[in-house]
């Protein structure tokens, strides 16, 4: 495991990844859905809807550091959230 | 909308996801780990926090690739879709021609970038090439090698030149699927030419054209060979596209760092593009 340069910051962003999709994968399993048309016009699932919160989320990452700088990130992943909550609601 | 969806099925996917997951995830997580690290070799690294993405979005090298290579898709687009359906709707529909066509159109498909790269460096050169030389001695100046017009053009035609006939057959496959019937409507409605491209044609083939336009786009936005052995990125940088760029920094320069998050970004930017083409397609699909 050494070659791949692990560090604990990107080990726990893996984690929290990997037990997102867990969890999403057991709420599929365990409560099926049926795919609902939202604000975007698209047909789309918990999973569609986790996976644009997550493209989003690096976009928001992205522009914040761009914009604002790193000293400021937190407030980033504070804007994801409300994100998230957004594209769970309306999406 | 009607029914639930069923997700156990997706477990007997898993023997896939081992395999991708040791062939791209696990690399593209140590790209990750690479892009919040310094290291000067020997596997000793440094971390770097959000320093190389704070550069990066700072510095104009990488917006300027970027730039250029949105250009660059949407020329090629531009030409190569209309260009494409233009040739399908001309294309013979029975008989021997059609096969001949067909085997003929697909010729320049089953040459690789980098032969394709070869001819056309050699092609447009002004002292041996036979377009170069031809162009000058009409006496039109033309050198790839020093005017950045001339590169762009000779990098653009000859991405035409390789994947229009991809674009024809696809649109060739989406009119061959349209029954004689409907064009019989058509004639008893006396609908012009024209009309019976905009309300027969194109709506049929609209499934086919927007896998034509994914496919176009993403092997354009990953372009590396071909402009890298014509133009080598030059002259200048004028020709110097994403993924050009990307190489330079990580096997040239060796900047592991820089060029992790580079390709991070670049990865974002292409799984965000392809979401939103894989999305209208499912969608036109649902629609009929």
């Amino acid at each position: 495991m050494a070659w791949m340069a692990w560090t604990t910051p990107t080990a726990i962003f893996f984690v929290i990844i990997a037990l997102l999709l867990v969890t999403f994968s057991v709420l599929a399993i365990r409560f099926p859905e049926t795919p609902r048309r939202g604000v975007l016009g698209i047909e789309t699932t918990r999973g569609d809807r986790l996976f644009i919160t997550l493209l989003g989320s690096a976009f928001i990452n992205l522009a914040w550091l761009g914009v604002m700088g790193a000293a400021l990130q937190p407030w980033a992943l504070l804007i994801c959230l409300f994100y998230a909550a957004v594209v769970f609601r309306w999406v | 909308m009607e029914k639930t969806v069923n997700h156990k099925a997706w477990f007997l996917v898993l023997p896939v996801l081992v395999l991708v997951a040791f062939s791209a995830v696990i690399p593209l997580m140590t790209v990750v780990n690479y892009a919040f690290q310094d290291t000067f070799g020997n596997n000793v690294f440094f971390w770097n926090g959000l320093g190389w993405f704070e550069d990066l979005l700072a510095s104009d090298r990488m917006w300027n690739a970027l730039g250029r290579q949105l250009a660059f898709s949407g020329i090629i687009l531009a030409i190569e879709i209309p260009l494409g359906v233009f040739v399908a709707l001309n294309m013979p529909k029975r008989g021997v021609w059609a096969s001949v066509v067909l085997v003929l159109m697909s010729l320049p498909l089953l040459i690789p970038w980098n032969v394709v790269g070869t001819i056309w460096q050699i092609f447009g050169r002004v002292d041996i090439g036979l377009l170069g030389y031809t162009l000058n001695s009409m006496g039109i100046s033309y050198n790839y090698t020093q005017n950045p017009v001339h590169a762009w053009a000779t990098v653009v035609v000859m991405d035409v030149w390789h994947w229009t006939s991809l674009v024809a057959l696809l649109a060739y496959a989406g009119l061959q699927s349209i029954p004689d019937a409907y064009y019989q409507a058509a004639r008893i409605d006396q609908a012009s030419r024209w009309k019976v491209f905009r309300y027969i044609e194109l709506p049929k083939m609209m499934g086919v054209l927007m896998i034509a336009i994914l496919l176009r786009f993403m092997d354009s936005f990953m372009i590396y060979t071909e402009p890298f052995v014509v133009t080598g990125g030059g002259p200048g940088n004028a020709t110097t596209f994403l993924s050009i760029d990307l190489v330079k920094m990580a096997l040239g320069q060796f900047d592991l760092g820089p060029a992790a998050a580079f390709s991070l970004m670049y990865f974002l930017v292409i799984l965000l593009i392809s979401w939103v083409f894989y999305t209208v397609m499912t969608n036109l699909d649902k629609r009929g």
